[in-house]
This record gives structure tokens, sequence and C-alpha cells, in this order.
């Protein structure tokens, strides 16, 4: 193995997204009601089922409810689901 | 755990709960079973083809593949007027569930617990407390039920078979109260809120649910009050 000068555990590998998928699937597979929220624009952190949510056939708005800015937009085309991310700081599994 | 799908429904039973609501319940093969306060989604299609999804709240809880739900009819709501007014036994449609961590009341929790339903704000609510009641666990329990009037109260005869000593119930009015009523007819405001909940030094959980307007006048009168902003948990089910 080699020597690791930068901290204890050592330089970033370069992988692909297969190796995430394992740390991801705890924030996938959380409901998203509780999945904490951090707003980008004002810093409030939040479950997510404590945002503002302007919703329609189509889309969903995500407001922040302290600042109202966009945290993201949910769309929807038949069966498939775009999110678009504009002002999250974070998404993170709530606390144990 | 694997996320939900839509799964196919069937209506086992539609009963009338109040002139504009109905309890409906559906049988859905495979159903994974629910935690008091979860909702799931309800997705209808049309011979055209064309489909309409909406959140509804789930009365019972625990395991089995009977779900029931109550719906209240929207003034000129598509999808609440078909399951109101259009939907029969046998009839099919799909759901998606049990949806929502965040709204749910743990048993293992001794906490007091304060619930405060506006309209058809109560059926989450009566799920947690069918579930108190049939588990003998869990702290004692406060509802507060804000109705037009008496004749619009959605499970008004079992809410009042519930309440004894650990659950108390409180009705408010907002149009007519019944007869020999003593209280003050009219919203909710925050003298009405803070007589009928838990103190904040008891430091309850409190869930809120009701259309978006209620739960909002009714969250910021308990945090005026002084209750800790995370433990009012609320839903908003829409309109003002
Ligand atoms: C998590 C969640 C759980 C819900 N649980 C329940 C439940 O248990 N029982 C139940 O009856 N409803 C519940 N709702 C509301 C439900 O999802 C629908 O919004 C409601 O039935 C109206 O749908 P509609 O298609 O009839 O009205 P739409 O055709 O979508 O809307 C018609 C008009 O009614 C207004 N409106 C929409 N929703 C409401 C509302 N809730 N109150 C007043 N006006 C409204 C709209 O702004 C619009 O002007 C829940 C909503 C959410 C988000
Ligand atoms: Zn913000």
């Amino acid at each position: 193995m080699r020597q690791h000068p930068e901290g204890p555990r050592g330089p970033a590998e370069v992988v692909d997204g297969n190796a995430i998928a394992g740390s991801l699937r705890a924030l996938l597979e959380t409901d998203a009601t509780v999945v904490v929220v951090e707003c980008a624009h004002c810093g409030a952190s939040a479950p997510m089922a404590t945002a503002v949510v302007e919703v329609d056939e189509r889309a969903a708005i995500v407001r922040c409810r302290g600042c109202t800015r966009t945290l993201f937009t949910v769309l929807r085309h038949d069966e498939r689901v775009e999110l678009r991310i504009a002002a999250v700081a974070s998404l993170s599994t709530p606390p144990a | 755990m694997s996320a939900p799908r839509w799964m196919p429904a069937r209506v086992a039973e539609a009963v009338p709960s109040t002139a504009h609501a109905r309890v409906l319940r559906l049988a859905v093969p495979g159903w994974p079973g629910n935690l008091p306060g979860q909702h799931l989604d309800v997705r209808l299609t049309a011979e055209d083809g064309y489909q309409a999804e909406r959140s509804y709240s789930i009365a019972s809880s625990g395991p089995g593949e009977l779900v029931e739900l109550a719906v209240d009819e929207v003034v000129d709501g598509e999808v609440s007027h078909y399951l109101v007014r259009v939907v029969e036994p046998g009839d099919a449609m799909e759901v998606k569930g049990p949806l929502g961590a965040y709204f749910v009341w743990d048993a293992g929790d001794p906490s007091p617990v304060q619930l405060v339903a506006g309209g058809s704000g109560i059926v989450p609510l009566l799920a947690m407390l069918r579930a108190r009641v049939a588990g003998g666990v869990g702290g004692p329990f406060r509802l507060l039920y804000s109705v037009r009037s008496a004749a619009d109260a959605m499970y008004r005869d079992e809410i009042d078979a519930l309440a004894s000593g650990d659950i108390e119930v409180t009705w408010a009015y907002t149009r007519a109260a019944p007869d020999g009523w003593g209280g003050r007819v009219g919203r909710l405001g925050p003298t009405e809120v803070a007589a009928a909940t838990w103190p904040p030094d008891q430091k309850p959980l409190t869930y809120v649910c009701g259309p978006t307007g209620f739960v909002e006048a009714a969250a910021d009168a308990l945090v005026a009050a002084g209750h800790d902003p995370l433990r009012v948990r609320t839903e908003r089910f829409g309109g003002r």
C-alpha cells in the first residue's frame, strides 16, 4: 500500500458512480419527509416535510419556509420523475 | 425496505360519513401495513387514459390488506368528488404507499400527545388515537377538533366514544354549535387553542392537520404560546 501523506485516509481515489451506491442508498431509501434539507440561501436546515410545496399536475416547487427561495423542483413526465436542484446546500439522513 | 410502487386496489366498502364525506375501505393485495399518521397516493385513470393523483391519509394502521381512507368533498374538487360521490364497491384504482415518516406517532414515546384537527385533518390523527387505544401504551392524548358544525364532524360517534381517561376531546365549532353548548362559535384563536391544549411545560408532541390555512393559524398559535416549533408537527392538506 502507498503512503498517504494527505491524511489518515489518504488522497482521493478517482472511481465512478458505482462507488457511491452504497452510501447513497441510505439517503435514497430514507422516506423523503424526514430527509434534512439545508437551504443554500439562508442556511436553515429542516425536515423536507416542513418545506413549502406548490404542486400541480406537472410539477412540485419546493421552497424554504424561512426565506421562500426555491430549494428544488420535482417534474413529472408520465412515469419518469426529474429532480432539479436550485438552492439546496445539502441533503442528509435524519438524526438517529 | 424498497421504494413503494403503484399497487392495484379495489374498493371493498364505501360508507357515508357526513353529508359531504365518505369512508372508503380499500382492499390492497400485498399492502405492507402502515404506521399511524402515514398517507398514500391514489391514482385514478379515466377511460381515455387521463390520470389524476392525490394524497390521502390513512385512518387505519398496523398489518392487514384493508386500508381505510376518509375523504371530504372539496367544492369543485375533481378527485374528492369522484371518491365521495361516484366510486362504488368493486371499483379499481391504484395506490402508492405507505408514505411519510415525519407525521407519524411512535407508540413507544411516552410524551403527552396533542392532536389538533381541522375538518378532514382528523384522518391521520384518528389513526393515532385508534393505535393509542388499541395498544394501551403511550402517553395521555388530547384532541382539539375544529369543525363547522356537529353534522360536519367525520367520525363523530367514534371520537365521542374514545373520549375517556387518558383521552380528552375538545370540540370547536366555527359556524354552528349543538344546542345547549356553552362555548364560543368561530374560528380557533390563540385563547381557544391555549385553553384546550397541553401547556408548553408538559413538552407535548403536537400533530396539527387540516386545510393549509387552518394548520398555519393553529401552529402559529402554539408556537406563540411557547411550544417548541420542533415538537409541533404539521401536515397541510391544501386549499386555504
Ligand atoms: C399528505 C396529504 C394527506 C391528505 N389527506 C386527506 C384526507 O385524509 N382526506 C381528505 O379529504 N383530503 C386529504 N388531502 C387533500 C387531498 O389530497 C386533495 O387535495 C383533496 O381531496 C382535493 O382534491 P380534489 O381533486 O377534489 O380538488 P382539486 O380539483 O385538486 O382542487 C379544487 C379546488 O379545491 C382547492 N383544494 C384542494 N385541496 C383542498 C383542501 N384539502 N381543502 C380545501 N380546498 C382544497 C384547490 O385549491 C382548488 O381550488 C390530503 C392532502 C395531503 C397533501
Ligand atoms: Zn432559506
